[in-house]
């Protein structure tokens, strides 16, 4: 049997070489490493660099311009809350405000028992029916602070 | 009996998983044949969860529907009902509108190749593959279509260039970054129609010469991305897409990509930056994409809404397109409404209706009841228009000339609870989060301005023009948008609500 870390690097250079044959696999890569490890571990960048022909640097200068990607894990769920101006027109502002209060985190953090992390989002295309929130890719409208309320109680939170 | 229940994302929002399972669980127990189809929205946002029922009239509407409304509908036989609203097709806000591109949105099973079918779908397509590309850029060129993703550049110039730029290689890109606060059109159409974007990207890859595409989506839409995906596969199973696009010899490859949260990724070449794997940095233009654009070859870079707009111009001709709208403003404009207001949703239209009769008529004025105090029009680019503006047109000669601008058609409604101080600060913050780094007067200027902002709250009358002045220069030394159009709102806000703006020493005086 292979050790973890060893085990995790051929999962790795296997996730590279099922997108090898995409042009600019980049993106798709650094996607599907996230998906399975809940972010990008430490040793995937320099494998992707190397797979790509890329220096660490350019990879890791890709991967930390976008906002989705990280390199730490986050909480075991992740709820975004709606930032812009359409949610913020129907109360999103002192929603945020709640669930900080609520959670005990600010923008970014994650609650002690490690159940939630508390992200900002700019817009979830549910302008309609707002203050929207995305509980693990589950969209969620029309949210007050009971719904909140009840959405982290479920989440552990 | 048919029963549809939207599988969009906004009516999954509010609940209508729960709804199409209630629906599932009471015809089983019921033993009633019941066919349940999960369909688009009809973009009657305030109405969803809207369950339909297919009668010997038409279809009949209830809205909005929970789970625990479902027995009680069942008991009713689907007639009288609290939340009864009559033919759908009869409900004034969808009754008002001229669909073209959202023509089949919400009537039909998005994922249905048949329906798509029987409702006209790949007729436009069959009638391309007819033509010369010359005949087609032509036929779009004189619909008088021009971009919906923002700039409003007429899309048959742009596939001519393209069409006549010689490469081995050319791409057809879908901008569907819908990153704009206030659209959702974008995530409707693919969620409610995906085929019709993919109609519209094959008829622009014969119109130009393309083999391969890409649509661009965003990761905050997992939904949309789900349908699209599997959409392009039913169409590569089914030969609308491939080597072989339905027989005609011509090869088509169609794929998504998902972005990863930023929104200058919505900006074309950032887009190609982003696609090509690199980071989102907007490219200084020249060299433009249709020259040089995916891994430099020449490339038609498209708004989901422009793209999806053509198979129907193909199939019923310029002509019927170009009698819609005002001005160089042709065709339907799907306006995204949404913000305080009674009625949010999707409401498609020709050019021309006006700012008020929109807000007031169409929206049904504010959901709290208050005043109106702002409209923003165009995302978070777009400037803020108070209630004086209500009389402009919606086209893109008349917001340019009031010092807006038409962008994706977002329109977002503020009550007079609104600080337009704070929604300035906003502009400027949000700027400073998503600026792509490549040039000074957005990447630090943001930031200043949203100090600077700061300090007038705290009463230094003396930033106002310090203000103005910043803007001035992020206007004009901005590579692209993102920094050369934050002023609008920031400049609408403080012109419009000067108010808002006055310092703690004019106040105490
Ligand atoms: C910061 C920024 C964000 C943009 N976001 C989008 C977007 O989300 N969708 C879109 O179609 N166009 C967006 N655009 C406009 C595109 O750069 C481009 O004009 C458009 O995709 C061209 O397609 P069209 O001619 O069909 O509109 C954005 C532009 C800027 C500067
Ligand atoms: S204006 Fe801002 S987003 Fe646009 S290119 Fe310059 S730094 Fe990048
Ligand atoms: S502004 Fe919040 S979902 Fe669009």
């Amino acid at each position: 049997m292979l050790a973890p870390q060893a085990a995790q690097h051929s999962r790795i250079a296997e996730i590279i070489a099922e997108h090898s044959a995409l042009e600019g696999p980049m993106l798709p890569i650094l996607h599907a490493v996230q998906a399975e490890y809940g972010h990008v571990p430490a040793e995937a960048l320099p494998m992707i660099a190397d797979a790509l022909n890329i220096s660490r640097a350019e990879a890791q200068g890709v991967m930390s311009f976008y906002h989705d990607f990280r390199d730490h894990p986050l909480g075991r769920h992740v709820l975004k809350i709606c930032r812009a101006e359409a949610c913020q027109a129907r109360g999103a502002g002192a929603l945020a405000e709640a669930a900080k209060a609520r959670l005990g985190v600010d923008w970014h953090g994650t609650t002690p028992g490690g159940a939630l992390t508390l992200e900002p989002v700019f817009c979830l295309g549910l302008c309609a029916c707002a203050p929207a929130v995305m509980l693990d890719g589950q969209v969620i409208g029309r949210v007050d602070a009971a719904r909140l309320d009840q959405i982290a109680t479920e989440a552990g939170a | 009996m048919r029963i549809f229940v939207p599988r969009d994302a906004a009516a999954k929002a509010v609940g209508a998983e729960a709804v199409a399972a209630a629906v599932r669980a009471e015809a089983a127990a019921r033993g009633l044949p019941v066919e349940l189809v999960r369909n688009g929205s009809r973009g009657m946002v305030w109405l969803e969860p809207l369950l339909e029922v297919e009668t010997s009239e038409g279809r009949i509407a209830f809205g909005p529907v929970t789970a625990a409304d479902v027995p009680a509908l069942f008991d009713a036989g689907f007639g009288a009902h609290p939340k009864a609203l009559g033919l759908t097709a009869e409900i004034p806000f969808l009754k008002k509108q001229t669909r073209f591109t959202f023509a089949r949105v919400g009537l039909i099973d998005p994922l249905s190749l048949s329906e798509y079918q029987a409702q006209g779908g790949l007729a436009g397509l069959h009638k391309a593959i007819a033509m010369s590309p010359e005949a087609i850029v032509a036929e779009v060129a004189d619909s008088g279509l021009r971009g919906r993703g923002g700039a409003g550049f007429p899309t048959g110039i742009k596939w001519k260039t393209v069409l006549g730029a010689e490469a081995a290689q050319k791409y057809v890109v879908c901008n569907a970054d819908e990153g704009d606060s206030g659209t959702f059109a974008d995530r409707m159409l693919m969620e409610g129609d995906p085929f019709t974007l993919i109609e519209g990207m094959a008829i622009a890859a014969l119109a130009v010469g393309a083999t391969r595409g890409y649509i661009y989506s965003r990761s905050e839409y997992p939904d949309a991305n789900e349908v699209m995906g599997q959409a392009i596969a039913i169409a590569r199973a089914a030969g609308v897409l491939g080597p072989d696009m339905l027989g005609s010899g011509r090869a088509f490859e169609l794929e998504l990509r998902v972005g990863a949260g930023a929104y200058v990724c919505g900006e074309e070449t950032a887009l190609l930056n982003s696609l090509e794997g690199k980071r989102g940095v907007v490219r200084a233009k020249p060299p433009i994409p249709a020259l040089q654009g995916l891994f430099g070859q020449p490339t038609v870079v498209n708004n989901v809404l422009s793209l999806a707009a053509v198979p129907e111009i193909l199939a019923q001709g310029a002509a019927a397109y170009v009698a819609h709208g005002v001005g160089r403003s042709r065709g339907t404009i799907p306006l995204q409404i949404a913000g305080n207001v009674r009625f949010g949703g999707l409401f498609e239209t020709g050019f021309g209706i006006t700012l008020g009769e929109i807000v007031n008529d169409i929206a049904g004025g504010t959901a709290s009841g208050r005043p109106v105090k702002a409209v923003q029009v165009g995302g978070p680019l777009g400037a803020y228009h108070p209630v004086s503006d209500f009389g402009l047109p919606f086209s893109y000669e008349d917001f340019a000339g009031s010092g807006g601008l038409v962008g994706h058609a977002g329109l977002v409604v503020h009550d007079d609870s609104v600080d337009m101080l704070q929604m300035a600060r906003f502009a400027l913050e949000f700027c400073a989060i998503e600026s792509c780094g490549k040039c000074t007067p957005c990447r630090i200027g943001a930031v200043r301005g949203v100090e600077v902002v700061d300090r007038i709250a705290a009463g230094d009358a003396a930033a106002i023009p310090l203000l103005t002045d910043l803007c001035q220069t992020m206007k004009l030394g901005s590579l692209c948008a993102l920094g050369g159009f934050t002023p609008y709102p920031v400049l609408s806000a403080l012109t419009h609500f000067p108010d808002d703006f006055a310092t703690l020493q004019e106040a105490a005086e």
